[in-house]
């Protein structure tokens, strides 16, 4: 799983059956830190994300298993919405 | 998924059957804002999209859940026609 950010969204009426009632949005992927990383992308959303969240997405077949049906062509859908990253050196014992 | 706009058609005679009956678009991958990638894709079309549409293109094992190409030899599909994106200011 990787971290992103949604940067906007995007609609469809013409789709594949397999896509219909799926929101689509466009995601930023971010480091850990909160920067831009590598190319945006559209994710298929499990989560009811909305714009500007941190969320964090798969990418691959393991895609199309966020659903309940598992056949929904999406190769990257968003599977949750971070609430907080903590970055640090952890305490010795 | 990555968004492309569709610069022409692949024909091919001998290929696997069970390809038969299927649309094979060329598309280059373009950004979210619209600027255009290196490379090109070939994807098979479920929505009949036509030259210069922006497209929504799936690739990898997750292709062939799209209907209409179960079991079938292809990695990357054509799954939707874009209508609109709209992005953050930010973003």
């Amino acid at each position: 799983m990787r971290l992103g950010r949604v940067t906007g969204r995007l609609w469809s009426s013409i789709k594949n059956p397999g896509l219909d009632a799926q929101r689509l949005l466009v995601v930023q992927p971010v480091t850990p830190e909160g920067e831009d990383t590598g190319k945006p992308l559209v994710c298929t959303d499990a989560t009811g994300a909305g714009a500007g969240e941190l969320i964090y997405w798969v990418r691959g077949r393991e895609a199309s298993f966020a659903f309940e049906s598992g056949e929904v062509p999406s190769d990257a859908t968003i599977v949750g919405i971070v609430d907080e990253v903590h970055l640090g050196k952890r305490k010795a014992g | 998924m990555v968004l492309g706009r569709v610069a022409g058609t692949v024909v091919a005679t001998r290929k696997d059957p069970r390809l038969e009956g299927h649309t094979l678009l060329l598309v280059k991958p373009v950004t979210p804002d619209g600027k255009e990638e290196a490379g090109y894709l070939v994807a098979v079309d479920t929505v009949s999209a036509g030259n210069r549409e922006l497209v929504i293109t799936v690739s990898g094992s997750s292709a062939r859940m799209a209907h209409g190409c179960k079991d079938k030899p292809v990695d990357c599909v054509i799954v939707g026609i874009v209508d609109e994106v709209a992005l953050d200011e930010r973003g």
